[in-house]
C-alpha cells in the first residue's frame, strides 16, 4: 500500500499527462479566462464610444487616409492576417525600419510600438499617418479629409470641426520642407485647432482598435477543462509533444519569465540580443524611445489628453540606464506561430530559429542580454513549437 | 508484518516521496531555498527599523502598485523626516526594477507611501529601501517571492 502510494506520487510528478499544482496555477494565469477587463483610457474621452469606434473603423480601412490614395492602416495591419503583414519590415509608401505589430489586445499595453515611444493607442495611431514611409500625409491634409468626407460622423462624436478653409492643403511639423514652412506660417490658434482634429482622428482609431481582442485558442479550451477538472473535448486534448512543450515553456526554457499573463507578455522591454537588421538604421529600442514619448505633444500629459493629471505610466517609467539599450517590447505569443518572421525588424525567419536563438543565448550587438543558455534537445525544441501552435486562433 | 518489513516499507516510501518531491520541485518558483521573506527588519548598520507592506494583498504581477514603508528608530519611535530611495530588481535575472517608484508623501507616524512599483515577472525580487534621516543614512533589503 505504501509502495502504491509512493508510486502514485512519483507518477503524478513525472507523467507527461499530468501537470503539477504549480503548473496548473501557471496555466490558469495564462488562460484567456484570466484576462482582466479592458482598462479604461481616461486620456481618450471617446475610447469606449461606439460612434467613435465606427468612425475609427471607417478611417482604419480608408486608403484616402494618405495623399496618394493608396495607404490605409489596413495596408500593413491586414484584418485577415492578425492585423499584420507577414513582412520583416512594414511597407507603406516606402519600407519602414520595424516589423508591423498585430493589434488584438494592444489596448492592454501601457506603451505602444516595439520601443514604447507612444503612451496610448491614439498617440500611436498618429505617428504612421505623418511618417513619410507609411501614409506620407500631414495633419492638415487629414483635417481636410475629415471635413470633406466624414464631417457628420466626426461632429457627432467630437463636436464642430474648426474652420479649415484657407488653410494649406498639406502642412505639418513632420512633413517636407514646404509642409513644415506652411505649418510655421499658420497661427498658433490654427495649429492648435488642426492638432485637436488630428488627435481626435487618433482617438477614433483607438476606439475601434479597443474592440479588437484576442480570440480563444485550443490552449484556452485545454486550460479551462484542466481547471474545471474534466477532460477537454477530443480536439482540445494536448498531445504528448504539446504537453512537453507546455512544461518547458513554464519551466526550464524560462519563456514564462517574460511571456506571462493572458496575453503572454509582461508589456515590458527586454534586451534579448536580437541582431541588428541588415540595411536598417542602428536601433536602440527603448533607450531611444524614452525622450520621444516624454516629448510627444500627444502624450498623456499633453494638451490633447483628456486626463493630463493621470499619467502614472509616464511618471514611473524608467528613463535611463544600460538595461534600456536595445530593449524591445515583449510581443504577445497568441497567434505568433503563424506570424513569421520574428523580432522587431523580422530578423529571425522561423519559430524554430527563434528557439535556437534563445537556447544559444549569444551576446547581442549592444546592451546587456537577459538571456541565459537553455539546454534543449531537438525534441524539446519541437515540443515548444508544438505548444506555441496551440495559441493560434482558428 | 514484522518490524524489519515495516522499517523497509517506511524507507521505501520516504525514498519515493523524496524522488517525487525532487521532480515536482523542478517546476516550482526558482527562488533559492530559505529566502528570508520577512517584511520588517533593521537597516544594515542598525540605525532604523523598516517595515514594508503592499497596499493590496496579494501582490499582483503586472499593475502599478503602492507600498507603505514604515521607518522607526531601533526603540520604536517613528521617523518622520526620512528621505527614502527605492532600488532593487531580480538578482537571478540581473536586472533592476522595471519602473522608478517614488515617495508620494509622509502619512504620519513614520509611514510613507511609495507609488509606482511594478513586478512584471515571477520569481525572486529584492527591494532596497534607503533611509536618510536624523540618525544618518542606512539601507534595508527585503526579499519578495512572486
Amino acid at each position: 500500500m505504501l509502495a502504491a502510494l509512493g508510486a502514485g506520487l512519483l507518477a503524478a510528478a513525472c507523467s507527461p499527462d499530468r501537470l503539477t499544482e504549480a503548473e496548473k496555477a501557471q496555466v490558469a494565469a495564462l488562460s484567456l479566462d484570466a484576462l482582466r477587463p479592458l482598462p479604461a483610457d481616461p486620456t481618450n474621452r471617446v475610447a469606449d464610444d461606439p460612434d467613435a469606434a465606427a468612425l475609427g473603423a471607417a478611417l482604419f480601412f480608408d486608403t484616402g487616409m494618405s495623399p496618394g490614395g493608396a495607404v490605409s492602416c489596413a495596408t500593413c495591419h491586414k484584418a485577415d492576417r492578425q492585423f499584420q503583414d507577414d513582412l520583416p519590415r512594414g511597407e507603406g509608401i516606402g519600407t519602414t525600419d520595424r516589423r508591423t505589430m498585430p493589434v488584438a489586445g494592444a489596448a492592454y499595453s501601457p506603451f505602444l510600438f516595439w520601443d514604447g515611444r507612444a503612451d496610448s493607442l491614439w498617440a500611436q495611431a498618429l505617428q504612421p499617418l505623418e511618417d513619410a514611409r507609411e501614409h506620407g500625409g500631414t495633419r492638415t491634409f487629414y483635417a481636410h479629409a475629415i471635413a470633406a468626407r466624414y464631417r457628420g460622423d466626426y461632429e457627432r462624436v467630437f463636436g464642430p470641426l474648426p474652420v479649415l478653409g484657407g488653410l494649406p492643403v498639406s502642412a505639418g511639423p513632420l512633413g517636407d520642407a514646404a509642409e513644415r514652412a506652411a505649418w510655421e506660417a499658420m497661427s498658433p490658434q490654427q495649429r492648435h485647432a488642426v492638432n485637436r482634429v488630428f488627435a481626435n482622428i487618433g482617438k477614433a482609431l483607438a476606439a475601434y482598435e479597443r474592440t479588437l481582442m484576442p480570440a480563444q485558442t485550443r490552449f484556452d479550451r485545454f486550460a479551462r477543462a484542466l481547471l474545471e477538472e474534466r477532460e477537454p473535448d477530443e480536439a482540445d486534448r494536448f498531445s504528448d509533444l504539446e504537453m512537453e512543450g507546455l512544461k518547458l515553456f513554464l519551466g526550464s526554457a524560462n519563456c514564462i519569465d517574460c511571456h506571462n499573463g493572458p496575453r503572454f507578455t509582461d508589456e515590458h522591454f527586454h534586451n534579448t540580443a536580437v541582431p541588428q537588421a541588415a540595411g536598417a538604421a542602428p536601433d536602440r529600442g527603448r533607450a531611444q524611445a524614452v525622450p520621444l514619448v516624454l516629448a510627444d505633444p500627444f502624450n498623456c500629459a499633453g494638451p490633447y489628453s483628456d486626463a493630463p493629471d493621470r499619467c502614472d505610466e509616464l511618471r514611473f517609467m524608467v528613463r535611463d540606464g544600460h538595461e534600456l539599450e536595445r530593449a524591445f517590447k515583449t510581443p504577445t505569443l497568441r497567434g505568433a506561430a503563424s506570424r513569421a518572421p520574428y523580432m522587431h525588424a523580422g530578423q529571425i525567419a522561423t519559430l524554430g530559429d527563434v528557439i535556437v536563438h534563445y537556447a544559444a543565448a549569444r551576446p547581442g550587438p549592444d546592451g546587456h542580454t537577459e538571456l541565459a543558455r537553455i539546454r534543449l534537445t531537438e525534441r524539446g525544441k519541437a515540443a515548444l513549437v508544438a505548444f506555441l501552435k496551440t495559441l493560434d486562433a482558428e | 508484518m514484522s518490524r524489519n518489513t515495516k522499517l523497509i516499507g517506511v524507507a521505501v516510501m520516504l525514498a519515493v516521496l523524496a524522488a517525487a518531491a525532487f521532480f515536482a520541485m523542478r517546476f516550482f518558483v526558482t527562488a533559492p531555498d530559505g529566502l528570508d521573506l520577512s517584511r520588517s527588519r533593521a537597516t544594515a548598520a542598525g540605525l532604523y527599523r523598516v517595515t514594508i507592506a503592499p497596499e493590496l494583498e496579494p501582490i499582483e504581477r503586472g499593475p502599478l502598485l503602492a507600498f507603505i514603508v514604515t521607518v522607526a528608530t531601533p526603540d520604536g519611535q517613528p521617523v518622520s523626516d526620512a528621505t527614502i530611495t527605492i532600488g532593487g530588481g531580480m538578482p537571478q535575472h540581473g536586472h533592476g526594477l522595471p519602473t522608478r517608484p517614488q515617495v508620494a508623501g509622509h502619512l504620519g507616524e513614520g509611514r510613507y507611501r511609495i507609488e509606482g512599483l511594478r513586478f512584471n515577472m515571477p520569481g525572486w525580487w529584492v527591494l532596497e529601501i534607503g533611509i536618510d534621516a536624523g540618525a544618518g543614512s542606512d539601507e534595508a533589503v527585503f526579499n519578495l517571492s512572486l
